[in-house]
């Protein structure tokens, strides 16, 4: 439909914009390995050396550990009331369903600072002391929609039917989960953990306001550039957040294209994009 | 594995009362809704629902300045001043909303030629590297893409560097509203990107065909088939632009300077200051500006569309 | 039939991830730096076994690791750090979560102007002075100051205090600066930095008092309504002026050190920190200027409350208070520290005005917090620091 001309133009400027996203996530990784503790531009000489700074640094690992038992427990939590959810919403009828829906998709369109400010006065209020839990607690409010979405989109893909189906054949409710429901939900599931992990990870906005005195790696790295301290530090665990995030990302991409489900094509691409990000109402 | 229908009538012990349990459900399946829903709905409500309510209560209080406690008093004082037009607040919001217009103006802008490419235009194969280049960025951690910026834009930051291998004069880039609608539109691109190419490629050929055979220009085309149809993936896309620029502080605490305060460091700074409740009242302003935006957005079909 | 496929692999992770996540959660309950209440060790005379673990909330370098590691060698006490650029943020720190410390910190190295906002609002408890041997020795100003002795209890013991300074670039500030003046002038514009904090609307009315006696500015911490307007109206006429507000000490050693301002407001930290790295840097105090006295207090619900007694015992001893006087540029509260000063670095301890510290300490306003009540005029028309900080959002907003 469109000329060559106008072809062309696209494609330089997808170009142009890929090249925008990617730019800024190279020269930071390219940080990591700066001689200097100067941050500035170009770097005249390379170096491993911080690396090691950063490997020994027990604040950076301490903070790492935590990062990781955070966002296990959170993955953990979303995935039973993620699934729990979907299954209620894309199967049924019921009233208020739309407004059931609506309301799990508010921790993710609501800016996040909400979510931190009302959970830090709530706390209060209750006589919560910070831990490891309130922080589980702030990153479990959208990590629970992360995992609905990706149930909810691969439920409305795949046929009721099969459910019929099974039963027809004689099977209870349990054999019905268990060989049928679960081979179509598993890669979603799967897909969707590996993305909440990845999401309560990273997360800073709602853990500056729900955490005390615990460091989790974002934090760690906020606490760092606001004061101006150990930055050559702080690049070195930028370069391994970044290096870290993608991996489960990738591994949730695979997982989803190998679905192996009855329709294709246009249905997956919007279930990907859906999965994504991208509130289901 | 196949299922052998023999096996499944072998009875196992407790079997019948799992079948007519099964069948109770089968035919009552709001009884199932309700069972799966419990727990999910009544944690969500108790702690999400209950903490913005506990919030939104708060914002009635007020803090003693000396021993900042929280005086349990049900009083206006905090909306007043916000409201009141001797104070910065109405001011600093009105800057916020300008630069969360421009940022998403800007991420139209560059979205929608890319995933119009992506959607219409690249191979199987390319579309498919287009897409996972668009998703990893989008999932690689927000604060560091903030911080690589942070270090771009500083006074001996690569910007600079680049100005004067062109023969450009320095910017002082760091600190300003420019530098904050820079970094805004760069993390929320790749949110609108996304629903833009899933609405585009939605669109069927046919339609397309269509238009060509009635006699439209390309650009016609593109002006009265594709925009409209694309309109919902703007709109849901520009949510995110929208809605995540008005509450965001962590860009504004890196890049961005005292002049140029937005209503997330302000919020972000009064909780600093043990005033929760100015805080709160503040909070509620964006609060209602994405519940507004929410409301019209559904209105024009951003959800359905997906 | 169709065949229905199984996917074990993607099942197997699935579960295993569930299974390690609430394995890793027993596991990781007292997880972080703090956690639990703590039981006040403060009334008998020694000091109980250390807890293993230190939390505390300082100003930057009050805990540096070449006088700190000894410190946690002897005692085991871990040290972790969360340092703070202005006092709202200790206080905010200190009353949050439930105040006490929010049974997350131990010590906060308070100025006067957090001190006693802190023991009113029931954030610290008072320790046992005896507990403290090198008090016996400080000097009498800072032995029962009102900013951290309340009806003769103390609420932590003093460590060190100092001058807000003048900080100029020796190659672009020709003539050297001499007074204040240089800084709400135009001499310099757009070259100019001061602390993004409240409390420096008290620099400007100081500034006033001098240059406007007849505002009746008595007390730079207590301004009438009339008194805080026109010590804002200075300040945003300073604004134009300024190429930031700096938020940590290191924002202003880094837009030093890139040209970025040539003179502002600050502490001899920063001047100390540039000049170690061959940075063209002078600092002057003006005097009279304002400064702060610090005192470590001890949290209400302090989680290591031996860990921190034994940290004021250690930091107050004549050789490390030389030593945190030297890395951060302050004067010690005990006057023992002069030998080790002046050992460390010849003539620091007159440098520091430890040997005559009567004039120099008059000369300085001390940080404390505005209050409505007027000690000067016997009123309680004042304004307060809800206001102050209203006026400070004004200024920079």
């Amino acid at each position: 439909m469109t000329g060559r001309g106008a072809r062309i133009s696209f494609a330089v400027w997808s170009a142009l914009v890929i090249a925008f996203l990617w730019i800024p996530l190279v020269l930071i990784a390219l940080y990591a390995f700066n001689s200097s503790s100067i941050q500035g531009w170009p770097i005249t000489s390379w170096t491993l050396h911080w690396f090691s700074v950063a490997w020994h640094n027990q604040e950076a690992r301490d903070a790492f550990w935590l990062s990781v038992r955070v966002a296990l427990v959170a993955t953990a939590i979303a995935l039973v009331l993620g699934t729990m959810a979907a299954a209620a919403v894309a199967r049924f009828r019921f009233f208020g369903r739309e407004a059931v829906s609506f309301l799990l998709v508010l921790p993710l369109a609501l800016p996040g600072i909400l979510t931190g400010i009302a959970l830090s006065t709530s706390f209060t209020f209750v006589g919560l002391t910070p831990s490891i839990w309130t922080i589980v607690i702030g990153h479990a409010t959208f990590c629970v929609v992360i995992v609905y979405n990706n149930v909810v989109a691969r439920l409305r893909r795949s046929s009721p039917s099969l459910i019929e189906a099974s039963q027809d054949l004689g099977a209870d409710g349990w054999q019905t989960f268990r060989f049928v429901l679960w081979p179509v939900l598993s890669t979603a599931l799967v897909a969707g953990g590996l993305l909440a992990f990845a999401l309560s990870f990273d997360e800073v906005i709602v853990t500056v306001f729900t955490a005390g005195a615990q460091e989790t790696l974002p934090i760690f790295i906020l606490d760092n550039i606001e004061r101006g301290q150990q930055l050559p530090v702080v690049n070195v665990v930028a370069f391994f957040v970044i290096v870290i995030t993608v991996i489960p990302v990738a591994l949730a991409q695979r997982v989803m294209r190998d679905t192996g489900l009855i329709r294709r094509g246009g249905a997956q691409v919007t279930e990907t994009v859906e999965a994504a990000e991208i509130p289901a109402v | 594995m196949v299922v052998d229908a023999g096996a499944l009538e072998a009875g196992l012990p407790g079997r019948r009362a799992r079948l007519r349990l099964s069948g109770l459900l089968w035919q009552r399946p709001w009884l199932k809704a309700l069972g799966l829903l419990t727990l999910p709905l009544a944690a969500f409500a108790i702690v999400y629902l209950g903490a913005l309510a506990v919030l939104f209560i708060s914002s009635f209080w007020t803090v003693s300045s000396f021993t900042a406690t929280v005086e349990h008093t049900w009083t206006l004082a905090n909306y007043r001043q916000i409201f009141d037009t001797s104070q910065p607040y109405l001011q600093i919001a009105g800057r916020t909303l300008g630069i969360a217009a421009a940022v998403t103006v800007t991420d139209a802008i560059l979205a929608f030629p890319l995933a119009y490419f992506m959607a219409r235009l690249a191979g199987k194969r390319m579309r498919a590297v287009l897409f996972v280049m668009v998703l990893l960025p989008l999932w690689s951690s927000y604060l560091v893409r903030i911080y690589a910026w942070q270090t771009i834009l500083a006074h001996g930051g690569a910007i600079n560097w680049g100005l004067d291998k062109l023969g450009l004069p320095d910017q002082n880039l760091a600190y300003t509203n420019t530098a904050m609608w820079i970094v805004f539109s760069y993390v929320w691109l790749p949110f609108m990107v996304l629903p833009v190419y899933a609405a585009l490629e939605r669109i069927p050929d046919s339609y397309l065909e269509a238009s060509a055979d009635l006699g439209a220009s390309g650009w016609k085309t593109l002006r009265s088939v594709i925009l409209p149809l694309a309109l919902p993936g703007l709109v849901a896309g520009s949510i995110f632009t929208f809605a995540l620029t008005l509450g965001d502080y962590i860009t504004p605490l890196l890049v961005g300077g005292t002049s140029s305060q937005l209503i997330g460091i302000v919020v972000y700074n009064f909780m600093q200051e043990a005033n929760a409740p100015f805080a709160a009242a503040y909070a509620t302003i964006p609060m209602a500006i994405v519940g507004v935006y929410l409301l019209l957005a559904r209105r024009l079909g951003a959800f359905e569309a997906l | 039939m169709r065949r229905i496929h199984k996917r074990p692999r993607a099942s197997v992770v699935a579960v295993s991830v569930v299974t390690a996540a609430l394995a890793v959660a027993v596991s990781g309950c007292g997880g972080g730096g703090g956690g639990g209440g703590g039981t006040s060790a403060t009334t008998s005379t020694t000091i109980g076994k250390g807890e293993g673990s230190l939390n505390v909330i300082e100003w930057p370098l009050y805990t540096d690791k070449s006088f700190a590691k000894a410190f946690e060698q002897k005692t085991g006490c871990t040290i972790h750090r969360k340092d703070a650029g202005t006092s709202n943020q200790m206080f905010a720190l200190m009353h949050g979560n439930g105040g006490g410390g929010g049974g997350q910190y131990d010590l906060v190295s308070a100025s006067g102007d957090a001190s006693l906002r802190l023991i009113n609002a029931g954030d610290v408890q008072p320790v046992d002075i005896n507990q403290i041997p090198s008090w016996k020795d400080f000097l009498p100003q800072f032995k029962s100051p009102s900013h951290n002795t309340v009806d003769g209890k103390h609420y932590g013991v003093s460590v060190q205090w100092g001058p807000n300074t003048l900080i100029y670039n020796t190659q672009n500030v020709n003539p050297a600066p001499a007074g204040w003046d240089e800084i709400y002038g135009s001499k310099y514009k757009g070259k100019l930095t001061v602390p993004n904090n409240p409390i420096q609307i008290a620099d400007a009315a100081l500034y006033l008092m001098q240059t406007k006696p007849s505002l009746g500015i008595k007390d730079p911490y207590e301004l009438t309504k009339d008194q805080l307007t026109a010590a804002s109206q200075l300040l945003m006429s300073q604004k134009p002026l300024l190429k930031r507000y700096w938020n940590y000490a290191a924002d202003e050693i880094t837009s030093f050190k890139n040209g970025d301002v040539w003179m502002g407001a600050g502490w001899p930290y920063q001047t100390l920190a540039l000049q170690a790295d061959k940075q063209p840097i002078k600092e002057i105090v003006p005097l009279p200027t304002t400064g702060w006295a610090d005192t470590w207090m001890l949290a209400a619900k302090a989680p290591h409350p031996n860990c921190a007694l034994k940290w004021m015992q250690y930091v107050t001893t004549p050789k490390v208070e030389a030593q945190q006087a030297l890395v951060f540029g302050e004067t010690p509260v005990n006057p023992l520290a002069c030998p080790y000063m002046d050992k460390l670095q010849k003539g620091s301890c007159a440098a520091y005005h430890l040997n005559q510290p009567a004039s120099y300490y008059s000369k300085i306003k001390f940080w404390k917090t505005p209050v409505p009540q007027c000690g000067w005029n016997n009123s309680s028309d004042c304004m307060d620091y809800n206001a102050w900080v209203q006026a400070w959002t004004k200024i920079t907003g």
